[in-house]
């Protein structure tokens, strides 16, 4: 009874702010079954993997194959990526840009560096980072995803060259792959094993190298703001099943990337204004939030 | 390599220009243009990537064109995109020099301390240094009834100089100048815009794929020449009748008044270093310096007056200068209680103790007179997917304000700043959400200065931003304004019949 209060109130809270809602289809995206994972997809066929990896949630990625046609739609369910592209992108560029002794100055800083976005769905990310220079691979767990990816980066001379693949960090691991930068935003809330998955992109890493973390927080706040994306979305996303205990908190995300001997050199939240409809950066981690990490250039030992 | 032959795949679907191929802009174009060829040989020379590609294409190379692409040529993040200048007015190309003793052509503009910041910005303010432009240190406001009369003057706000008149023309050649002093890949296309095609709008469908163009997702610009050439961002400088904005099936809202305007430029026998204003019973007109023993003429009046004052003969026109100045109308005033027209609406500056001055006497006509009837126009939207709209192009208000320049200007260097914030991201600059932010940071800034310049309109039939006015009505209430501002309210509403105001 009186969590139902509470729920309530959250709700006509983030309901008198009507443009939360814009927000609300990213809490969507990352919204997860509650049954124990992996589950056989809905609909298997949707849905082509390379492997069987320790890091697919199959259920997870028959939702991301359902929506593929619309990564590039700014307007659709990835909007809020779109939004925060421009902010998150910024932060990448700031500490990438240190890290690698880059000129910030420059059109093109990360020219001969190369990134591995992970979990790249449509490319929104990979493809800035091509325009900044990097030479880019992206890689998906879904196929869907990836003709997707490719069919958009050629429409641009500057993004063309991406490489993109569908396959898992893992797998990359498993080809001695290595990256001056290794990527993954918004994507270890939907892996099966995030410290297994952290393990991955720091083998990918090269010595010296870096690694960018974006997810959302394991918070109150970010729970009622999720409450809104599930009542929002009702018709599509299925009342109860958030499985709030596999989202991370910054701390579990340090600590976890610290076993895979990553450091953690600076975090930043984003945040919403819903008055002028755009993502910053700010100090404020309890929903969403973004981790720079650099690996040792010596032997990468584990830390603790 | 795969990839690519997808790609020609859809262009040769979705255009299949089978002969596109044209000479590029060898024959007008100042520099060979930066093709998108460095790819490998083709297979089909006839295909897509024959015709050139270029980050922007500025359509109109007017002064708020000209200052959007010196704005980018000088900025880091900025100055490696390439860019195409699309104009037919041959002095983008024809490496002209405008001389000292060309008389002062009657199209002027005062020039406001932010444009005269953004110049600084960008090094093409020394380029105005070296031509002639002017000063002034002076400016006095009157009204023809002789009841009162305002003087400014530098010393008053600790400046050096009120306000600076320059030429249209030698603004256009200091940013040309500017921009051929700097490395920036720019392309010159001697020609006019005679159609846009828009990419579909990419909602992807993963299965069919052909949701773009053949250069990917670029516009795609046709010339009245002949050229063809695709860009990711289409800038709309091209003017108040915008054809870029016509193709993109922007609407605009405007209004007409039953005002006309008379510019030209006049000789004195002394020089001149003050701006004056002189209210009118039909609006009014405006003294401005402009160097040596010249100045500009701005006169509202009403159309038929316009017509009569155009045609007559010059001496009769100087005459009706004078008399409009100075000799007409009413008596000298005696009390400095007028606070009426401002022409330079960033001046907050109270008038001294000076005494009233009788302006310079006008002895000869040194231009042609220009006519044209006062106006207001604006684009409902700036800004669609690669699409964006600058200067008279988004909004034209009339000349009397001396604004209009400088609001493109603003826009021009609002959007150079919102590229350069979307090339350090990464960002497609042709992207929507992007140029969005121009739009409201410039809409919001240009609605403002067209609502005033409009309430001036109806307030004194024409403006010259008497802020001071425009305060007490809004803020004082109808007991402290004086009989003098009812009288020039009267004359504005066009109103004389209404009690209040006899
Ligand atoms: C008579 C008059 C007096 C004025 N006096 C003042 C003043 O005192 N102070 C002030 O601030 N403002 C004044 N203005 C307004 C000021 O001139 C404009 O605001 C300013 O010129 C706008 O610059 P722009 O570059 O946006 O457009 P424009 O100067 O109109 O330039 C547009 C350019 O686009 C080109 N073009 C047009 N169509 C095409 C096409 N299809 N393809 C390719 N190119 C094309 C044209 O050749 C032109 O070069 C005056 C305007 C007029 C008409
Ligand atoms: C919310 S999207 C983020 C997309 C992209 N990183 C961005 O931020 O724009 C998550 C993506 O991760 C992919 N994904 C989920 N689990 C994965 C795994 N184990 N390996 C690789 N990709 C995975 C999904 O297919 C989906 O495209």
């Amino acid at each position: 009874m009186a969590s139902k209060l509470v729920m309530n109130r959250l709700r006509s809270l983030y309901r008198d702010n009507n443009s939360i809602f814009s927000t609300s289809q990213n809490q969507a995206i990352k919204w997860r079954s509650c049954q124990p994972s992996p589950i056989n997809p809905p609909s298997p066929n949707n849905t082509s993997t390379t492997t069987s990896s320790s890091s697919v949630n199959e259920f997870e990625l028959a939702k991301f194959s359902a929506i593929a046609d619309t990564w590039w739609d700014a307007e659709g369910p990835f909007k809020p990526l779109h939004l925060m592209n421009p902010t998150r992108l910024a932060f990448i560029r700031s500490t990438l840009c240190r890290h690698f002794r880059k000129d910030p100055n420059c059109t093109r800083p990360f020219e001969g560096l190369k990134f591995v976005d992970v979990g790249c769905g449509g490319g929104i990310l990979s493809e800035p980072l091509a325009r900044m220079g990097a030479t880019v691979t992206g890689v998906d767990a879904v196929d869907k995803n990836i003709k997707i990816s490719r069919l958009h980066a050629d429409l641009d001379p500057q993004t063309s060259s991406i490489e993109y693949r569908c396959t898992t960090a893992e797998s990359l691991v498993e080809e001695q792959r290595q990256f001056d930068a290794v990527l993954a935003l918004e994507v270890i809330e939907h892996v099966a094993d995030p410290a297994g998955f952290c393990k991955s992109l720091s083998a990918l890493t090269i010595p010296g190298g870096a690694t960018v973390i974006s997810t959302i927080n394991r918070s109150m706040r970010a729970y009622a703001t999720a409450i809104v994306a599930a009542e929002y979305l009702l018709h599509w996303l299925p009342k109860g099943t958030h499985q709030w205990s596999s989202f991370l908190t910054p701390e579990e995300l340090v600590l976890i990337l610290r076993r895979a001997s990553i450091t953690v050199q600076e975090m930043a939240g984003f945040v919403y204004n819903p008055l002028t409809g755009r993502w910053s950066l700010s100090d404020d981690i309890s929903v969403n939030f973004i981790a720079f990490g650099t690996k040792p250039a010596n032997r990468d030992e584990p830390l603790d | 390599m795969n990839r690519f032959s997808v790609a020609r795949r859809i262009a040769s679907n979705i255009h299949g220009f089978r002969s596109v191929q044209r000479t590029l802009c060898s024959n007008t174009g100042v520099k060979i243009p930066d093709l998108v060829s460095e790819k490998e040989p083709l297979a089909e020379p006839e295909l897509a990537y024959d015709i050139p590609q270029y980050d922007i294409a500025i359509v109109g190379g007017g002064m708020v064109g000209m200052a959007l692409a010196c704005s980018l040529a000088t900025m880091p993040l900025t100055k490696q995109l390439s860019v195409a200048i699309i104009d037919s007015n041959p002095a983008l190309v024809n490496n002209f020099h405008i001389r000292k003793e060309d008389p002062p052509d009657p199209r002027v503009s005062t020039v406001t301390p932010a444009t005269i910041s953004f110049f600084k910005d960008m090094g093409a303010w020394e380029f105005v240094q070296q031509h002639c432009h002017a000063y002034f240190d002076k400016m006095q406001v009157w009204d023809y009834t002789g009841l009162g009369y305002t003087r400014y003057n530098a010393r008053d706000v600790d400046a050096d100089v009120l306000g600076c008149v320059v030429e249209n023309k030698v603004l256009h050649k200091s940013l040309l100048s500017c921009i051929q002093n700097s490395d920036f890949q720019k392309t010159i296309y001697s020609s006019r815009l005679s159609s846009i095609t828009f990419p579909v709008r990419s909602s992807m469908t993963s299965s069919s794929g052909t949701s773009s163009s053949a250069s990917g997702s670029s516009a795609r610009l046709e010339l009245d020449n002949g050229n063809i050439m695709y860009a990711k961002l289409v800038v709309g400088a091209d003017g108040s009748k915008s054809c870029v904005r016509e193709l993109a099936r922007i609407q605009t809202t405007g209004w007409k008044y039953s005002q006309s305007a008379i510019i030209c430029t006049v000789e004195h026998a002394v020089e001149n270093f003050c701006a004056w204003q002189r209210f009118l019973p039909n609006g009014p007109i405006a003294l401005l310096p402009i160097g040596e023993k010249f100045s500009n003429i701005v006169w509202s009046m009403d159309p038929k007056e316009s017509v009569d004052r155009n045609s007559m003969s010059e001496d009769d026109f100087v005459k009706a200068v004078n008399h409009a100045l100075d000799s007409g109308y009413g008596p000298h005033p005696q009390s400095k209680s007028f606070e009426g027209g401002n022409v330079f609406s960033w001046l907050k500056a109270d008038s001294t103790h000076e005494g009233f001055e009788v302006p310079p006497k006008v002895f000869k006509l040194a231009s042609q007179r220009l006519a044209f009837p006062l106006s207001l126009m604006h684009a409902n939207s700036y800004a669609s997917k690669r699409l964006v709209l600058i200067g008279d192009a988004a909004h034209t208000v009339h000349p009397l304000a001396g604004q209009g320049v400088n609001m493109g200007f603003a826009d021009a260097r609002c959007l150079s700043k919102v590229i350069a914030e979307g090339v350090a991201v990464g960002s497609d600059i042709g992207e929507v959400t992007l140029l969005k932010k121009y739009e409201s940071e410039r809409k919001a800034a240009n609605i403002t200065m067209m609502a005033i310049l409009d309430g001036f309109q109806k307030a004194y039939s024409v403006d010259f931003m008497p802020i001071n006015v425009l305060r007490a009505l809004a803020f004082n209430g109808a007991q402290y304004i004086s009989p003098l501002k009812r009288k020039i309210i009267s004359y504005a509403s066009g109103n004389k019949l209404l009690p209040l105001f006899t």
